[in-house]
């Protein structure tokens, strides 16, 4: 409505006073053009803004903290440029706590991702009570973490725990979970995979009803099996929800840390480190016996670099992947 | 114009309201300060503490009612390591602190670097409250006292006298105290007895090599610094190497360890198993632990003897953060906190013994039993056990380097690793912090 009255109203007002139109029709005109350029970033400006304080700010400043010596207490010190670095880079428990955190990540992602598509699968298709399931699919998500680590470090323990216990009824020799690295990253792991499954098979279920159902009523005019639907169409058509959902589980899996801190009660991650993930390291450093700020901000950047550069990875490999299958899939879906 | 108009009132006020997000952060803190006015009015006082202090509502109750206008707010961490943590953080972050803060006696050195965050809570008045060690500890080099002390740890031996009956021991508490003293009482005796035990019975003596760790080097003057210098001496120090060999030893060589990391699940509910240990190390909040793990089990006894003389085990201050809004009321309260009269009441309700000169001596400690150890007079013992304690020296690094060797003593009792190479480990760890 406005839109259409103001031009006619401004052009009157410019012709009958000529000598003084120039100058205010110039300056409503400046607002004007500032209202159409500026607003815009204005309006998503507050994103911005908050994403410059709590984001990009901590970025810098934990940079600018890893250049120094930086007592937790005592507070800033000296300028040490990299020094901080090449600590850390020499530390014989950095190089554990990367070992444990890649570990844990792909024993909890990969797993995770493929369990939580053929869940989304079954749930796509022609259930009774469909909401029931899908709400039980989701309640471990409800479920505190802590709580979830507490009662997997129960059920984990090595003398009186129930996994041992049963295992011992079939007649495998009681595990070290918390003795030997590789069984407490699958303990661990296994916790992540109780939390986060279910939220992962609801992302990728959303996805697979957005898909066309033609496409499946041509592949069974075509005579394709369920299981032949299920890799030429369902998997190529997820291709986007993968990758975000990939990519979302790289952060949250290469981050890791409750589960592993409340796997016993020190929360050191094991006598021997043997479950300790990098960012529990940028705790111990920075908090715990060294209460080094300094180190622990180097380590924190280290780990964001290494996520970014396992991030790219993950999204040209996934991409790849899908993009193939996609390709191959049309052809025979258009023969 | 409409148009121009409209659009610029809703710019402004999405300016108005970023702004007023931008600024929520600042004023948010800025008000705090002022909800507590520091002379006159109304005041609330924060304690925060962890475990079990003792500390009941009717206590501060009593305190409210002497002191009108004050209000007390009692926070309690669930364990020493949270509240350590919490208290580093914000001491770093320099607000948010109680105002009264508890603080345990290994993580104390850590602090006495920065007396300047404390209150200096010297005062002629208390003088000679304190055991003089217990108050040495909180002592900064400088001179500062920036704590008041709670409780100390006085340790004991704890036994399963069904246990000992089952294997031919003596059960009376007085007997048990005499077959650990003989041949001096040390070490050796407490492990060859226990060694008699494990033969004749094949079960564990006592339940974790870090245990007996504690009890160890909580008996060396100065196990892993140098007062003088503060620099770390652990590697080199001949004692810590006995004890370490001693221990491994004891657990592994003679197999007399139930293999267990304290703390731990499995330790807890070891408690309840069939394969239970015959004998703890306890310190006088341990007999709280015991009790609350062992429900169900009965025969538990304390008997008044410790191997190689007396020994402390833990132990806590109360300490006022220079951060406060109401430093003053917080040292006044802190020290009727520990004023013997309030921590013998905390005695009376969770067992914490006091570090208190005029409390050891009261009736009230000395009469007191517990029933749950056969009714053992757990006053009179731990204030038996209590003499002859000396000072042991904790410098900034005790709580790191401690740390290093009950790592090594859990990979060689518990998962079964090689002591000497476990030895080195803890070696590597403690050089790195230098």
């Amino acid at each position: 409505m406005a839109t259409s009255t103001t031009p006619p109203r401004l052009d009157r007002r410019a012709s009958s006073t000529p000598p003084r139109a120039p100058r205010r029709v110039g300056f409503s005109q400046t607002l004007g053009r500032w209202d159409v350029k500026v607003s815009p970033y204005l309006y998503i400006s507050p994103f911005f803004i908050l994403f410059a304080l709590t984001g990009l700010f901590p970025l810098g400043y934990t940079a600018f903290v890893s250049m120094h010596q930086w007592h937790l207490i005592g507070g800033q010190g000296p300028f040490v440029g990299f020094e901080n670095y090449a600590y850390i880079l020499q530390e014989p428990n950095f190089w554990k706590s990367i070992r444990n955190t890649f570990s844990i990540f792909f024993l909890s992602t990969i797993p995770q991702l493929m369990v939580a598509i053929v869940l989304a699968a079954m749930l796509d298709a022609n259930l009774r009570a469909k909401t029931f399931w899908r709400m039980g699919v989701l309640l471990p998500y409800v479920v505190a973490p802590v709580a979830v680590s507490l009662i997997f470090g129960r059920l984990f323990s090595d003398q009186f725990g129930i996994i041992n216990t049963l295992l011992g009824y079939v007649g495998i020799d009681p595990i070290g979970w918390h003795s030997q690295p590789f069984p407490s990253h699958v303990a661990i792991a296994s916790m992540v995979n109780f939390r986060w499954t279910g939220y992962n098979t609801l992302i990728l279920l959303a996805a697979m009803q957005a898909i066309p159902r033609d496409l499946y009523e041509a592949a069974v005019i075509d005579g394709a099996s369920r299981v032949r639907q299920f890799f030429s169409i369902t998997i190529p058509m997820l291709r986007p929800t993968i990758i975000f959902v990939v990519i979302t589980s790289t952060i949250g899996g290469l981050q890791i840390f409750d589960e592993p801190r409340l796997f016993d009660q020190l929360g050191q991650g094991g006598p021997s480190r043997q479950w300790m993930t990098t960012t529990m390291y940028i705790y111990e450093v920075g908090w715990g016996n060294q209460k080094s700020f300094g180190r622990a901000a180097a380590v924190a950047w280290i780990l964001f670099l290494i996520i970014i550069v396992v991030g790219m990875i993950n999204f040209s490999l996934t991409r790849r992947i899908s993009t193939d299958n996609s390709s191959k899939s049309r052809k025979k879906v258009k023969r | 114009m409409r148009k121009t108009t409209r659009k610029m009132w809703a710019a402004a006020a999405g300016v108005t309201g970023i702004a007023l997000l931008a600024t929520a952060c600042s004023s948010g803190s800025g008000t705090e300060g002022e909800d507590e006015p520091s002379e006159g009015g109304n005041i609330t006082l924060t304690v925060a503490t962890f475990n079990e202090f003792g500390y009941t509502d009717e206590m501060f109750d009593e305190y409210e009612a002497s002191h009108p206008g004050v209000t007390i707010e009692h926070k309690k961490a669930a364990t020493s390591n949270e509240a350590r943590e919490n208290l580093n953080t914000r001491l770093a972050a320099g607000s948010g602190l109680s105002d009264i803060e508890a603080i345990e006696v290994d993580w104390l050195p850590e602090l006495l670097q920065y007396p300047d965050k404390f209150v200096d809570l010297t005062d002629p008045e208390l003088d000679g409250r304190w055991l003089g060690w217990k108050q040495a500890q909180a002592t900064a080099p400088s001179g500062e006292l920036i704590g008041y002390g709670t409780d100390i740890g006085p340790e004991a031996i704890a036994y399963r006298s069904d246990l000992f009956a089952a294997a031919g021991l003596p059960t009376d508490r007085a007997e048990v105290a005499a077959l650990l003293s003989e041949n001096g009482g040390g070490w050796d005796q407490y492990f060859k007895v226990g060694k008699q035990y494990t033969d004749a019975t094949s079960k564990p003596w006592f339940d974790s090599a870090g245990a007996i760790w504690q009890g160890m080097i909580n008996q060396i003057e100065a196990p892993y610094e140098n007062p003088d210098d503060n620099s770390i001496i652990a590697t080199e120090n001949a004692d810590v190497k006995a004890a370490y060999d001693a221990v491994v030893q004891a657990a592994v060589g003679d197999n007399l360890s139930a293999h267990l990391q304290q703390w731990s699940d499995d330790w807890n509910a070891s408690f309840q198993g069939e394969n239970a240990f015959a004998t703890m190390l306890a310190p006088g909040w341990m007999l709280g632990v015991i009790e609350g793990n062992s429900a169900g089990v009965t025969g538990w006894d304390i008997a008044d003897v410790f191997p190689g003389g007396a020994g402390n085990w833990g132990g806590s201050f109360l300490t006022v953060p220079a951060q406060g809004a109401n430093t003053e009321a917080a040292k006044e309260l802190a020290a009727w906190l520990t004023a013997p009269e309030q921590q013998l009441k905390a005695y009376a309700s969770k067992g914490t013994f006091p570090s208190q000169v005029e409390a050891q001596k009261s009736p009230d400690l000395l009469g007191s039993t517990n029933e749950f150890f056969n009714n053992a007079p757990a006053g009179e013992i731990l204030v038996n056990r209590s003499e002859g304690i000396t000072e042991v020296y904790k410098g900034p690094n005790f709580f790191a380097v401690n740390d290093a060797f009950n790592n090594a003593l859990v990979e060689v009792d518990v998962n079964g690793g090689d002591p000497a190479a476990q030895w080195e480990s803890a070696i590597q760890a403690i050089n790195a912090l230098g």
